[in-house]
């Protein structure tokens, strides 16, 4: 079967199967197919994470349901092929939300092997973090069950190891209990990138979910302008009156599917600019304490089942990086140069990161992270994107690897310089380097 | 790997010692390629181009003997080639030659040889080392075919219908690739300025060996599955086409 990325570029072909249970992992990663192993969940990675040419590729999806929910401790053991959209209608009405990143359609496994964040990550931390215990299937066909307490080396190279120490199988998940399925959000809009990093410095820690939408072709004075949305859970006596009967209602629906006939192009620079005009202009000045639900907030792409078919068949790439505290400069410099290249991007993101965990590969780290989609196909746009690796380099940051598709494989050290330790534990994990994917192959993992 | 923007990793090219292969393995090693493979008959030939590929920058440039005619030999060079340099990301089939066509008209056997290095022997190269490449599920081939073949010429049809049989094998087999990872790229340029040509009087919209490694670039980031040079060659060339044969052969072209 074809495998590609959610950005749609560099497809292969791997041989794909679905286990039910952690007996089929252990007897496929067993078999050690020749050119290796990796598990897939729902194929949100941008890149070639989940792609493993030429050889077996799981896809955990089939691996799904809460096996364990724990009330008391508000904790779930859920089977890692369960996607977040199912745990969030299951366990939103009993009273449960969990660290999401801007989509559902994510499994556990995937959250956990790329340490996802999401808005609240200043506050919450990764997916990573919130995972209490997991079960992974190991390189040789061994079922492991890894703590942070127990075994802190093997259960962090695998929270954001990229699918390469094992199959996760099961994890067990802190869960944050709430009183509705609502956020109590504030909006404004900033004029310029300053004006924006500004308020987001003075007033993050305020509220548990923040992030902003930069307009990316924005130039001259406002360049960078953008608008801020943060918030928190609502209670009950926020909402209104006819709403309180049923405050943890959770029913989210796609409004509209993109067919798959969108032409490449039609994702450009002018069309960009008029959505982005648009965007904003619709967007309040400033508006507080609105009700916006669970789903609107966190997921708005969701609403738009397969989005990625906008950018046509050539598909898109998109591009995360991080730099530390005091690097202003560097997002700074990073937005000009994307408004002066005219580099079509919709929906540019920026946040301020919490505190790293102790995973290697984890990719937060306290600093601003700005990502953003870019189709592709124009020829400038290797050169671009290298220079802005060079920036964030310099700057001392990194690009996230669950959503690249294109960084060179000798920045890699550089930008996780952990990355030998990292090597150390996953060939304890997978002596004979039975787990492979597209991704590890490109950068030399 | 191939990445998302077309960048390549291991390259082999097939005719190492052509302006065209060694000018787009030039392209490649300045944006990502690390390893390339200089493949063709004269290996002392090559030993130039593969230092100034060297001082490029790339970490490791082989050359290999291949010859396109000796066609027993060609499975076992693409065994060795995955065997000694793993997965390859592209290969790049740029042998052939010009041949002389007023020879040849009258000459079968300087007619079949010019058929056998560019039609022939592409072939049979081409078989198992497609073969190799859907076994490893990704890879691209890209072809240098010509816009000789796209319509036959008085002044050079030996040539222009051995491009033309490459040309027709290549697009059929692109299509069976459909599913399989593996990308077929058909680059058909104009009159290139190069060693093959030297001597010879330039044809409209003459190109040179960078302008074509430039587009080849271009197309593998773009997915393309024809790719002319000069871009410009693709109308004049489909206006061409339907040109009544008397006309036709009375244009200098």
């Amino acid at each position: 079967m074809l495998l590609s990325g959610w950005g749609g570029t560099s497809p292969s072909r791997a041989e794909v199967r679905h286990p039910f249970d952690d007996a089929d992992v252990v007897a496929a990663v067993r078999e050690r197919p020749h050119r290796g192993v990796v598990a897939r969940g729902l194929g949100r990675a941008y890149g070639d994470a989940a792609q493993n040419s030429g050889g077996l590729v799981l896809d955990a999806t089939a691996m799904r349901g809460v096996r364990h929910l724990d009330v008391e401790r508000a904790r779930a053991t859920v089977a890692a092929g369960t996607s977040l959209d199912d745990l969030m209608r299951w366990l939103l009405p009993e009273g449960f939300f969990l660290v999401t990143p801007g989509t559902r359609s994510v499994t556990v496994g995937g959250a956990i092997a790329s340490d996802i964040h999401g808005k609240g990550h200043h506050a919450d931390g990764t997916f990573g973090s919130n995972v209490r215990a997991l079960t992974l299937v190991d390189g040789t066909g061994t079922e492991r069950h890894l703590t942070p307490e127990d075994t802190p080396e093997e259960f962090w190279a695998t929270t954001g190891g990229m699918g390469l120490t094992g199959v996760i199988t099961e994890a067990e998940i802190d869960l944050i209990p709430v009183e509705t399925s609502m956020i109590l959000a504030d909006t404004e809009r900033a004029s310029d990138l300053d004006d924006l990093m500004a308020r987001m410095d003075a007033r993050d820690d305020e509220y548990r979910y923040s992030v902003a939408w930069i307009d990316c072709l924005a130039t001259g004075r406002s360049t960078g302008r953008g608008i801020l949305d943060r918030g928190d859970h609502a209670r009950i006596e926020d909402l209104k009156p006819a709403r309180r009967a049923n405050p943890r209602a959770f029913d989210p629906h796609a409004v509209i599917s993109a067919p798959p006939i969108f032409p490449s192009g039609l994702v450009n620079r002018w069309t960009v600019r008029a959505f982005n005009e648009l965007w904003f202009r619709k967007s309040p000045k400033r508006s507080e304490g609105h009700l916006v639900d669970i789903g609107w907030f966190f997921h708005p792409l969701d609403l738009i089942t397969g989005w990625n078919r906008l950018y046509g068949p050539r598909g898109f790439v998109q591009y995360q990086f991080v730099v530390p505290f005091g690097q202003e400069r560097a997002v700074q410099t990073a937005v000009e140069r994307l408004s002066l290249a005219g580099a079509p991007s919709l929906l540019a993101v920026l946040k301020r990161f919490g505190p790293a965990n102790p995973a290697p590969l984890s990719f937060p780290q306290p600093g601003w992270t700005l990502a953003l989609d870019i189709p592709v196909g124009d020829p400038t746009l290797p050169n671009l994107l290298d220079g802005l690796d060079d920036l964030v380099l310099d700057a001392g940051g990194r690009v996230y690897l669950a959503k690249d598709a294109r960084v060179r494989p000798e920045h890699l050290a550089a930008m996780y310089p952990r990355l030998d330790e990292w090597r150390a534990v996953r060939h304890r994990l997978d002596p004979d380097g039975t787990l492979r994917s597209d991704l590890a192959r490109r950068l030399g993992l | 790997m191939q990445d998302a923007l077309g960048g390549v990793q291991t390259v082999l090219v097939l005719g190492g010692g052509s302006d065209l292969g060694l000018a787009t393995a030039r392209r490649l090693v300045d944006d990502r390629a690390t390893t390339v493979v200089l493949a063709g008959r004269d290996p002392g030939a090559m030993a130039e181009g593969a230092d100034s590929l060297r001082r490029a920058g790339a970490r490791r440039v082989e050359v290999a003997s291949f010859d396109a005619l000796d066609r027993g030999s060609h499975g076992a060079f693409v065994e060795r080639c995955w065997a000694e340099y793993g997965d390859i990301d592209l290969v790049l089939v740029a042998f052939g030659v010009l041949g002389d066509q007023d020879v040849a008209e009258h000459d079968a056997d300087a007619a079949l040889a010019i058929i056998d290095a560019n039609f022939t022997g592409a072939v049979s190269v081409l078989i198992p080392l497609i073969d190799r490449m859907r076994a490893q599920g990704h890879g691209t081939v890209v072809v240098l075919s010509s816009v000789a073949g796209e319509r036959a010429r008085r002044s050079n049809f030996v040539y222009g219908s051995s491009k033309a049989g490459l040309d027709a094998f290549c697009q059929g087999m692109g299509d069976a690739l459909v599913g399989t990872g593996v990308r077929m790229m058909i680059v058909r340029p104009g009159f290139v300025h190069s060693k093959m040509t030297e001597g010879l009087d330039p044809a409209p919209l003459a190109t040179t060996p960078e302008a074509v490694a430039d587009a080849i670039v271009e197309g593998l980031a773009k997915g393309r599955e024809i790719v002319w040079v000069p871009a410009a060659l693709r109308g004049v060339m489909s206006g061409l086409r339907h040109v009544p044969r008397p006309v036709f052969r009375r244009l200098p072209v």
